[in-house]
């Protein structure tokens, strides 16, 4: 046992070398802990500037301490200390770094829309499937009027059943009257609509199949409904009607879907990657465009709550539908072509 | 993952390797599967009794409301104070069913209030930073990976059980079971998300051995118990880190059991009574051999081990 002198305090008591080598050392392990501890807990702002500053300097030593540890000391208990240490430092300094709010900036200035156009094979599948729902539900219906009240929830059919006449079905477009119950109309539509699209995304993990399913099911009782209006000669009104927040919600419906069907898909042909990291990143990129989805139902919740029952003309109903559908697509085509690649 | 699992680690094959940007392998632990079940079903039940407690306040505060309306006469204000509570109550549910995960995952610490008392927390599964988008993905899964089937055997079990019942239940226990079928214990949402679940360790720094024995006085009993080479190329650091741990705890029994082991194994009888200072002394002078020896590039790694 070498007897070197050493500096002061305990350093001079510790015996071994590596128990030096710690004492030197452990005040500016003590530091980073409080600050990473305080970082945890959230409270940035009591942090001071100097702390900020020296917490990457602070992490860096001890990340050297601990290869340094590792070489000469057989401190278990230092040993494992430090490796606590460096993995939560590890966290805090390479830690989202993005706040919530830089995020969502990168994410509506072009962000969402590259990443719906990085799954344009999705998005074009599920809006052929869209259709062929559209298309079998008003072809179920047409030859077999009782498959109605299977395709269209009762809640939702109301007065729009078959054999209803057209001043009741007139009736139920209208929906001008009263103006009280808007908002929390507005507001079941969104919450019932957005748990949907959440759901058709998740089932999509199942290979996409429950997905396409859940499009065809949803698409199906649009085609029966359009065919009860068409009975009555009330089709062009009924689009109208619909459109004012149907072409939002329809864009957020397919749109979910689409991001459903892109992790299935990627799960299901991961191309060079491993099934794994391809379901990773399909699984991130979808996950922005569901963030988009649920802004769109929320844009669609207000213009069915509130622009719908406001506007009773049909004329002026499908020009707000189609205006916003055109927003919608120039907002996704054109913005974020510069800053995000195909793969954003 | 990167690297291969240090030796040193042995057992559950929960360790993984992570290279900081450093080049520093940090071992770090999955999280078990207990733990994360309970972090579950800790956030749950705090969901729950939120989403109740909100439902009871604003529904008091609408009977309240209402009831000072019709005194004043004023239905039509009434009804419409109420709808706007409505409209709050509708979003609070909403809220507290999809963001709260989202909410605190995203936070600096990576985790739920239910993760953080169960001590676990996410990361990134490429060693990189936990984006935004993991987060949100993973935790959308939890639709159909949790709410949308237990609401299904609910709804069957209401109904009198039968097939729907078990299918309900299967589509459950696929996904419950999810993890129990891959390397890194992934659930559908961890996944498509690219994420991982592991344990969160904090620990204090501990005294240092060697001046902890200073400190209370002993330091002469080192020469009172003084090791030869041969006496202490016995053990390895396996051992050292027993004995360590030994100490640390502090029990007189596990002391004198140790002691008598090792006193047998180098063949010395003195120490009787003095269990505590035998130990502290062969500890250190263990230990400063090894530690000298790990300076020249010797290390051993048990008594099995040769040396060098």
């Amino acid at each position: 046992m070498s007897a070197q002198p050493s500096l002061t305090g305990a350093i001079e008591d510790a015996a071994l070398r590596s128990d030096r080598f710690r004492f030197e050392r452990e005040a500016d392990w003590k530091r980073l802990e409080a600050i990473v501890a305080r970082m945890e807990r959230g409270q940035l702002y009591r942090l001071s500037d100097e702390d900020v500053q020296a917490l990457p300097v602070l992490y860096r030593t001890a990340a050297s301490s601990l290869s340094v540890a590792r070489e000469i000391s057989l401190d278990a208990a230092t040993r494992a200390y430090l490796e606590a240490l460096v993995q939560r430092a590890w966290f805090v300094v390479y830690g989202p770094r993005s706040s919530l709010g830089t995020w969502l900036r990168g994410f509506i200035g072009g962000g969402w829309s590259a990443s719906v156009r990085a799954m344009w094979p999705d998005v074009l599948i599920a809006l052929a499937v869209m259709v062929a729902g559209v298309v079998a539900g008003w072809l179920l219906v047409a030859g077999d009027p009782d498959w109605y009240g299977s395709l269209v929830p009762g809640g939702l059919a109301d007065a729009r059943v078959p054999g209803a006449s057209r001043e009741v079905l007139m009736q139920s477009l209208d929906g001008t009257q009263g103006s009280s119950g808007l908002a929390a109309f507005a507001a079941y539509l969104f919450s019932n609509n957005a748990q949907v699209s959440i759901l058709a995304f998740a089932l999509g993990f199942a290979f996409g199949v429950p997905t396409l399913m859940l499009l065809v099911h949803n698409t199906a009782g649009l085609g029966a409904m359009l065919w009860l209006f068409n009975g009555q000669g009330l089709l062009p009104e009924f689009a109208a009607w619909l459109s004012v927040h149907g072409t939002t919600e329809l864009l957020a419906i397919l749109l979910a879907g689409a991001s459903g069907l892109h992790i299935g898909r990627t799960m299901a042909f991961p191309g060079e990657l491993g099934v794994l990291e391809a379901a990773a990143l399909a699984g991130r990129r979808a996950a922005q465009v569901m963030t988009g989805v649920v802004l769109m139902l929320v844009i669609a919740a207000l213009l069915e709550g509130f622009a719908r029952q406001l506007v009773a003309d049909p004329g002026g109903r499908l020009t707000i539908g189609l205006f916003v559908l055109a927003l919608w697509l120039a907002y996704i085509l054109g913005t974020g072509r510069n800053r995000y690649g195909a793969d954003a | 993952m990167s690297a291969p699992p240090s030796p040193r680690l042995r057992g559950s094959g929960r360790e993984r390797m992570l290279v900081t940007p450093e080049g520093i392998a940090l071992p770090i632990t999955l999280a078990s599967k207990g733990a994360r079940a309970g972090a579950l079903l800790m956030d749950l039940v705090f969901v729950a009794l939120l989403q109740i407690a909100t439902t009871v306040a604003l529904a008091s505060i609408a009977f309240g409301g209402l009831a000072g309306f019709f005194e004043a006469g004023e239905q039509s204000g009434g009804l419409g104070a109420v709808e706007f509570l409505f409209v709050v109550w509708i979003i609070a549910m909403f809220l507290f069913r999809n963001a709260w995960f989202l909410f605190f995952e995203l936070g600096p610490r990576g985790a739920t209030p239910g993760k953080r008392i169960a001590g676990i927390r996410v990361a990134a599964r490429d060693n990189g930073r936990l984006s935004v988008e993991m987060v949100i993905a993973r935790n959308l899964l939890r639709d159909i990976e949790l709410f949308l089937p237990l609401v299904f055997v609910a709804s069957a079990s209401e109904e009198g059980g039968g097939a729907a019942g078990l299918a309900a239940l299967a589509w459950f226990m696929v996904f419950a079971l999810f993890p129990f079928w891959n390397r890194d214990r992934l659930r559908a949402g961890d996944i498509v998300a690219g994420t991982l679940v592991v344990e969160q360790p904090k620990r204090r720094l501990e005294a240092a051995m060697s001046a902890a024995q200073a400190k209370s006085g002993e330091a002469d009993t080192k020469q009172a118990f003084a090791f030869t080479d041969a006496e202490l190329d016995v053990y390895g650091e396996y051992e050292l880190q027993t004995l360590e741990r030994v100490l640390r705890e502090n029990r007189r029994e596990s002391l004198q059991k140790v002691q008598q082991t090792i006193a047998a194994k180098i063949g010395r009888s003195d120490g009787q009574g003095q269990e505590r200072a035998f130990l502290d002394a062969y500890y250190g002078q263990l230990r400063a051999r090894l530690e000298a020896g790990m300076r020249l590039g010797e290390r051993k790694a048990d008594k099995f081990s040769g040396k060098g």
